[in-house]
């Protein structure tokens, strides 16, 4: 089928895990997952609160180090952070002395690239996340959903060929994310990339995903994969379909405490 | 509709909203005003009235006509009023400047790099709690009584809330900020340059604010004890001579310039700090 042409794994992981070491005790986060990432698809990674999702994701992104386990991007062995992999992070993430632009151009800056160039780049995803006419507006002048098309446009400007998105909308109330669900769906759409999302939402899981990772409770183990393609796009969160799944998955999730 | 009275279009709402916060202003300088003058006049009141000994204080205009005699009379201390400001001003600002100089970066590193922080933290814990009058017998074997020694004691009064601030403002900086500079592939010390430092801008400056106000306070102490001119010495003059006017004189113009120090900072920190408006 055309359709299993299209699933190539670009990232997998492969046994890891995470634990901190608090006084005298270790507290595992992360136990033993291993996932793969098909290319251009949109993953859901949902799993209650406090979880180690954060945790799994900052492992993907390298900003953690695990304890165990490998990581390969495009079937090669990745430690630490790589320039491929972007990350949209929870709320509170913009520079408050930068203007929007300031933000957005942040990675492009460090990236050693010209101002003419960056400002190009820049201005092609602030358009993008559909924030035209605030460059120069400083983060605490947003509001909440438009500081997260910031940290969206930011993290597109490097190019990055999968983009983590942890918890991006945990902070919004709730008809600005939906509003912000629909959203990413259309950036992803006109900017085809891997997105790798982390949410605790099953409805905007459902919503969103392409697949669906459910995690346990923590530690984090993969508990089950779901796939959604029979779900068709755009959906319908009334489609009984839609509720039907949402039902299962609500039912096959640990209770956080 | 438009015809009602109470609805008033945007250009109407802007000025009135703006005519507004001028009264505000206005009324607001006026009472600053009548603030400074009401003291003044209480001033007046209790040494016209001959309720305080005129030995022990003397009247508003008396100051401000020895005010004035200052700037062509370098009698009775020997230098004219603009000579001891600058003397003054020259050792704080010296002082005060080698002070952030050197306290604002180091706190930067120390808050930055632990091992670094690890290495001066005793060094510091130690210099810290010695008063910076303490140091004016050793400065004066070591430098003489210039403006060398009275900067060093400066120097000391200044460094450290320059030094505690920068220091405990870039510990405050934000991990998801940090976070964000890892995932663009910066180095630490790049993260620390344009994360770090940014971040810690606000206390360091709370810190600097701090720093001028002990700067000028100990001047005045070292002057008093080591000095051929400048505020605190005409003060000290002031008092040898029982020159009441004198020693007043010295006390309000050393209030005036700090309220400009401030006033200058505050601009200063303004500039650094832009995004702060609205």
């Amino acid at each position: 089928m055309p359709m299993d042409k299209k699933k190539q794994v670009i990232l997998s992981l492969r046994n890891i895990s995470q634990s901190f070491v608090v006084k005298n005790e270790v507290k595992p986060a992360v136990e033993d997952v291993s996932l793969d990432v098909y290319d251009n698809e949109f993953l859901v990674v949902l799993g209650p609160g406090h979880c180690g999702k954060t945790v799994l994701m900052n492992v993907i992104a390298g900003i953690e180090t695990p304890v165990e386990g490998k990581k390969y991007l495009k079937g090669e062995e990745i430690q630490g952070n790589d320039r491929r992999i972007g990350m949209v992070f929870q709320s509170l993430n913009l520079m408050p002395w930068r203007t929007v632009l300031g933000n957005v151009e942040f990675g492009l800056e460090l990236a050693g690239v010209g101002k003419k160039e960056r400002r190009a780049i820049s201005q092609k995803y602030i358009d993008l996340v559909r924030l035209t006419g605030f460059e120069h507006a400083y983060p605490h002048e947003l509001s909440g959903g438009m500081k997260q098309r910031v940290g969206i446009a930011r993290a597109y400007t490097n190019n990055p060929e999968i983009l983590i998105m942890d918890e991006p909308f945990g902070a919004l109330d709730a008809q600005t994310r939906y509003a912000m669900e629909e959203e990413v769906l259309r950036i992803w759409k006109e900017e085809k990339r891997t997105v790798v999302f982390v949410t605790n939402n099953i409805e905007e899981a459902v919503f969103l995903a392409d697949r669906i990772i459910l995690l346990s409770n923590c530690p984090a183990k993969v508990k089950q994969v779901y796939d959604l393609s029979p779900l068709g796009r755009p959906r319908n969160l009334m489609d009984s379909d839609f509720l039907r799944l949402r039902t299962e998955i609500s039912d096959n999730t640990d209770l956080a405490l | 509709m438009s015809e009602s009275p109470n609805v008033m279009t945007n250009e109407e709402r802007v000025a009135y909203v703006q005519s507004k916060r001028k009264q505000t202003q206005l009324r607001d300088t006026m009472l600053a005003l009548i603030g400074v003058m009401f003291f003044f006049l209480v001033w007046e009141a209790v040494v016209l009235t001959g309720l305080v000994d005129s030995k022990k204080l003397c009247s508003v205009l008396e100051v401000f006509k020895l005010f004035i005699v200052k700037f062509s009379d370098p009698n009775p201390d020997g230098a004219l009023l603009l000579v001891n400001v600058w003397s003054s001003l020259l050792i704080a600002l010296s002082g005060f400047g080698l002070a952030i100089v050197i306290g604002v970066p180091l706190g930067w590193l120390m808050g930055w790099y632990k091992g670094f922080d690890a290495f001066m933290r005793p060094i510091f814990e130690i210099i810290r709690p010695i008063p910076p009058v303490s140091w004016i017998p050793l400065s004066i074997v070591w430098m003489g009584i210039g403006l060398k020694a009275k900067s060093f004691i400066v120097f000391f009064a200044a460094f450290v809330p320059c030094l505690i601030n920068s220091y405990t403002g870039i510990r405050q900086t934000k991990e998801v900020l940090k976070n964000v500079g890892i995932t663009f592939g910066a180095s630490n010390f790049t993260v620390f340059w344009k994360v770090g430092i940014p971040s810690s801008l606000t206390m360091a400056f709370a810190g600097i604010k701090v720093a001028i106000g002990n700067a000028w306070a100990t001047l005045v102490a070292a002057e008093m004890l080591a000095a051929s001119s400048g505020l605190g010495y005409m003060i000290l003059m002031g008092r040898s001579y029982g020159r009441v006017d004198l020693v007043i004189l010295g006390i309000v113009v050393i209030g005036l310039l700090g309220v400009v120090i401030s006033a200058l900072i505050s601009k200063c920190e303004d500039f650094f700090m832009g995004w702060k408006r609205l």
